[in-house]
């Protein structure tokens, strides 16, 4: 079922909504009465505090790339294997799929989601060629991929833990998996301090409206 | 913005609700069992009530909990090569990362892995039984669902999951591997953890809560 009525948004009509429980409450309002969850028409640093950790999540991903993700020691031999030299290495071994899981899920994925990020920021402020419902199935995919991207700190857990076989073989943890650890947290920490609601506001668009004012004739 | 926007007279803002991502306002109509209403604009699903729904998530907090719980304690996976073997347990991966900076990553993983799912089945059980039951909801109630709403995002049982799936792969052409009763309990938590999240409708919940 679909709820039915014309669109206002809450904000137009002077209230305020809780983000977490639906309710809303009048103008002025700081907490959510029903859950007492801080709320505010919109999070006015919400933009500042994506691109903090924004750019945390980026810092941290370059030592997450350059440095070694995994030791390995076989029969006396020790090999430290950055995240894509791992997947070099793969591929080398004839083992293109595994190699090219590595790599979308380690390295495109989360550049993906910095670029995605951005660009919802950005849009925000100036404005986009994207129609909004699609800017915000962009925002639910990265808030929802987020957390998969833990899988390379995982699989460096396990196979550490795993892998503990005397002389023979031992795997170790490097220190790129604290850095790509940390680089996660703080990607899905900025998507969480987006406000997808601000998609939805046409009048935060600045250059946008200009845009329009001097185009009368263009449909909005 | 919001001192100059006029207030709409005459609604109570108690029978409004907002959407949590697009700020679309509605007016509420409860949809019958088993229908959702979903934002108009956004799609976003709003309110969709599931009969038995309560029962249903104390059942699955509580093999959660139970669950977890062995899981920790039998041994999660063992690899073999000639004589050689090793075993490892879930909090086993977790505490392989030691030394240095290592220990909050250790303890990080430990806690997206195994303590983050348990306390929010913990909090989610704290919370419905007494609202199953017809009982007012215990003290502190809103606040115990506020902070399993929280942790949502945090718990990571179903990513170790795939996570192991990926390192068996890596370690299958190396190794032999022998999975233990803990692999097929986490197995099953894993299912269990995303019926969790999709039987549950938050709105109903808060709903509850405000008796």
């Amino acid at each position: 079922m679909e709820i039915t009525g014309t669109v206002t948004t809450a904000r137009a009509a002077g209230l305020i909504a809780c983000r977490r429980c639906t309710t809303v409450w009048p103008a002025g309002t700081a907490t959510c009465g029903r859950c007492g969850h801080a709320i505010a028409s919109r999070d006015q640093l919400s933009l500042q505090k994506v691109w903090a950790w924004w750019i945390v999540g980026v810092v941290c991903y370059v030592p997450a790339n350059v440095l070694p993700m995994l030791q390995t020691r076989t029969l006396g031999m020790v090999e430290n294997n950055t995240i894509i030299g791992g997947a070099a290495q793969l591929a080398d071994h004839g083992n293109w799929g595994v190699a090219i899981v590595i790599l979308v899920a380690s390295v495109m994925i989360p550049i993906g989601k910095f670029a995605v990020i951005a660009a919802l920021a950005i849009s925000v402020r100036h404005g986009s060629g994207m129609s909004q419902l699609r800017r915000q199935h962009l925002f639910e995919l990265v808030e929802y991929i987020g957390r998969w991207s833990m899988i390379d700190v995982f699989v460096v857990a396990l196979l550490s833990s795993l892998v503990q076989l005397g002389a023979l073989a031992a795997v170790a943890p490097g220190p790129a998996s604290l850095y790509f650890a940390m680089s996660v947290v703080f990607t899905m920490l900025s998507a969480q301090s987006f406000d997808s609601r601000m998609i939805w506001d046409p009048d935060t668009i600045v250059s946008r409206a200009d845009r329009l004012r001097r185009l009368p004739g263009q449909p909005g | 913005m919001s001192q100059s926007a006029p207030i709409i007279p005459g609604p109570d803002p108690a029978d409004l609700i907002a959407c949590p991502r697009c700020d679309a306002l509605y007016r509420v109509s409860e949809p019958a069992r088993g229908e959702r209403a979903v934002c108009a604009r956004c799609h976003t699903v709003l309110i969709a009530p599931r009969r038995g729904a309560g029962l249903q998530l104390i059942a699955v907090a509580l093999t959660v909990v139970i669950l977890v719980i062995s899981a920790t304690i039998f041994p999660f996976l063992t690899i073999r090569v000639g004589n050689a073997w090793h075993s490892s347990s879930i909090l086993g991966a977790a505490l392989s990362f030691h030394g240095g900076p290592f220990v909050f990553l250790a303890l990080a993983v430990a806690a997206l892995i195994v303590f983050v799912p348990v306390l929010r089945a913990l909090l989610m059980l704290y919370v419905l039984i007494p609202l199953v039951w017809d009982r007012p909801p215990a003290t502190g109630a809103r606040r115990a669902f506020r902070l399993s709403e929280d942790l949502r995002p945090w718990s990571m049982a179903e990513v170790f999951a795939i996570g192991c799936a990926v390192a068996l792969v890596k370690v299958a052409d190396l190794a032999d591997v022998d999975f233990g009763p803990a692999f097929w309990m986490f197995a099953v938590l894993v299912v269990l953890v995303v019926a969790q999240d999709t039987f549950m409708c938050r709105y109903s919940v808060w709903k509850s809560l405000e008796r």
